[in-house]
């Protein structure tokens, strides 16, 4: 029981402890846009005090002009734009298709197809990257100039295998499954294809799972690493995460260095901070599986 | 639903399954069953020659594993022969395997470590270290940060389910790093444990007032590990905070008033009320930490490449080096199959503890 004389006392101790812990998690990322601000001599210096976390003394933006000097920064993010952005809308597209599918319809073969799909959510992408390299250095593709052999170095290497997934399968199929089947059978006897009920009745309906799903694979698209490493060596087509080597020689600046982390970072801390609830939420929702 | 002739409709179904399953199919269950397949053969990602079947060669070469008891060498009189301070000399295992028809099997086999039993030595031999290495570091990263994660994850969950004002704010900036890429994570922390100029020596000098000594965190083989795990679990933990606390909010209330009631304490509280509440979501997040842990990549690649004397060195990050870097195909996708039996057999385990504990 709380008694009312230390209350006060008791709820400062819980405050306190809250706030030690923001420490320990904000203060590593404030120390790198902070140090991304600073030139080098002061930077090292301001490590040994609490200027560390603080824009004091000599404030620029020099770091950033000069990383931009030092890698072709702007390709890289278009890269990271166009293969996140296509890969989370035909995940979206193709996910949802398929989910609809495996609830609303009645064919031969669904249960076996949906047993093997959720079947995929216990073998780490890690474990399947080595083969899946092979593969597709060797899969043939039809570009402009006719018949390719090999998908190393283009967006679609970076694209496809990521196009489809079983966990936002299996997201969408949980969230439809508690979508009143009525909805369908209605307009099923007025006439509807299935096509359009799947656009014009499901999807309409679907803002929440398509908000976590696509919160989901953004996280995962934009921060990939392993992959693009092995299969994209030319700069046309890095993306920002593997652009990050430009910045790992020994001789860098650790301003330009902070420089870039935050350019590539910012961008998705205050996506998040303006979403918050729904980058949470979508955590949570890959914890109902299991 | 029923099955009515409302939803029956098998080419739809097919059709509209079909893009996800294929993609799904071509992508991630091929190159699965590609990978058993690829382990036994000398597949190399450019090669002129023909890929050649070779059954279980790369698992003998990668797996083999022995226990070898060298005696010590003896002179004529058959005295051990000690050297100026006096440790017992032993033969080459080199010398020995050529030589010796007892040792025979070892032959191109290394010591991977080995101890003093009475005059003898015993040594443990295996004929790839590195994987040996990279495999004992990957089980002593998941040992570790599978419970340390998991704990501290549950300690901040509960810190962030308290009714207070403002408690959403604490909420968001725990789970903040988890947003950031860990490459980004490990880049800036590179910095943050940098022997010279780092930040944390800097701050433990000046709140130490010059006590503690700097260290080089990563480039110290015995502390490269534990500053990455402390990092990993840094980044990640608020991704697992997020998992206990929707756990949390499944307990009903009406039973801490209940509790609260029969006079229990705080702990007794979490003990009989929270704690048996959460067994299914202790489930998920262990064997989602652990399956994370396994993956370890990035983390290595960007901070040590494996060093200090391999301290570092991961189950994938060997992956990589021999598949990608060494285009090895067939070497990567032994340790992929060794990887995923691993993540199998440990979540199999988990599963069945927990099962167990239930009745």
């Amino acid at each position: 029981m709380i008694s009312h004389d230390n209350h006060g006392l008791r709820l400062a101790v819980r405050y306190a402890v809250l706030v030690l812990v923001a420490i320990i998690f904000v203060f590593p990322l404030l120390f790198m846009v902070m140090s991304s601000l600073k030139p080098d001599h002061q930077l090292l210096v301001d490590t040994g005090s609490l200027r560390a976390f603080l824009p004091v003394g000599d404030i620029s933006f020099d770091n950033y002009a000069a990383a931009f000097q030092r890698a072709p920064i702007s390709t890289f993010v278009i890269n990271s734009v166009i293969v996140t952005g296509v890969t989370v809308m035909l995940s979206l597209a193709i996910c949802s298709l398929s989910a609809f599918s495996f609830v609303f319809l009645r064919w031969s073969g669904r249960n076996l197809l949906l047993s093997i799909l959720l079947a995929t959510l216990i073998v780490p992408f890690e474990t399947i990257a080595i083969p899946l390299l092979l593969l597709v250095s060797k899969l043939p593709w039809l570009g402009l100039d006719g018949l390719e052999q090999g998908w190393l170095n283009s967006y679609h290497v970076q694209i496809l295998p990521f196009a489809a997934d079983a966990l936002t399968i299996f997201l969408f199929v949980q969230y439809f499954k508690d979508l009143p089947s009525e909805l369908v059978e209605a307009a099923r006897v007025e006439g509807a294809s299935w096509f359009q009920i799947y656009l014009k009745i499901i999807m309409p309906l679907a803002g929440p799972v398509v908000a976590t799903a696509a919160i989901l694979r953004f996280l995962f698209m934009y921060n990939q690493y392993l992959w693009p490493l092995m299969v994209v060596q030319s700069d046309e087509y890095r993306p920002v995460m593997v652009g990050l080597q430009y910045f790992f020689q020994l001789d860098t600046p650790w301003g330009e260095v902070m420089a870039y982390l935050s350019l590539i970072t910012i961008p998705v801390l205050g996506f998040y901070l303006m979403l918050q609830r729904a980058f949470i939420a979508s955590i949570a929702s890959t914890g109902v599986k299991g | 639903m029923a099955d009515s002739k409302l939803t029956r409709s098998n080419r739809t179904g097919w059709l509209m399954s079909l893009p996800g399953f294929t993609l799904v199919a071509l992508f991630i269950i091929v190159p699965f069953f590609f990978a058993f397949g690829l382990s036994m053969t000398n597949q190399r990602l450019v090669s002129p020659n023909p890929t050649k079947y070779v059954g279980l060669e790369n698992y003998r070469q990668m797996l083999d594993i022995a226990l070898v008891t060298l005696q010590p060498e003896r002179d004529a009189s058959g005295t051990v022969i000690r050297d100026d301070e006096g440790t017992i000399q032993y033969p080459r295992l080199r010398r020995l395997s050529r030589s010796d028809p007892a040792f025979e099997r070892y032959k191109g086999m290394r010591e991977w470590f080995g101890w003093q039993s009475g005059e003898s030595h015993k040594a443990v031999v295996v004929r790839d270290p590195l994987f040996w290495i990279a495999l004992r570091n990957t089980l002593l990263f998941v040992l570790v940060v599978a419970p340390v994660q998991g704990g501290i994850a549950l300690g901040l969950a509960l810190l962030v389910n308290q009714k207070l004002r403002g408690i959403n704010a604490f909420r968001t900036i725990y789970f903040m790093p988890v947003v950031v890429s860990i490459v980004v994570v490990s880049l800036l922390w590179r910095f943050i444990y940098d022997g010279n100029d780092g930040l944390l020596n800097n701050l433990l000098d000046t709140l130490s007032f010059g006590a503690i000594p700097g260290v080089d965190w990563l480039g110290n083989p015995s502390t490269a590990l534990g500053a990455i795990m402390a990092m990993s679990i840094w980044q990640a933990v608020g991704f697992h905070m997020v998992i206990w606390l929707s756990g949390l909010q499944t307990i009903s209330p009406t039973l801490y008033e209940a509790a609260d009631i029969e006079g229990a304490s705080k702990w007794q509280a979490f003990r009989y009320v929270t704690w048996p509440g959460l067994r299914n979501t202790a489930v998920l997040v262990i064997i989602v930490i652990t399956m994370q842990a396994f993956a370890l990549f990035a983390q290595i690649d960007v901070m040590t490449n494996g060093g200090p004397l391999d301290s570092t060195q991961s189950l994938v990050f060997q992956a990589v080096e021999r598949g990608y870097g060494k285009q090895d195909i067939s070497g990567g996708s032994v340790i992929s199959v060794v990887l995923f039996v691993l993540v199998l057999a440990i979540s199999l385990v988990q599963r069945w503890l927990t099962r167990d504990r239930q009745n």
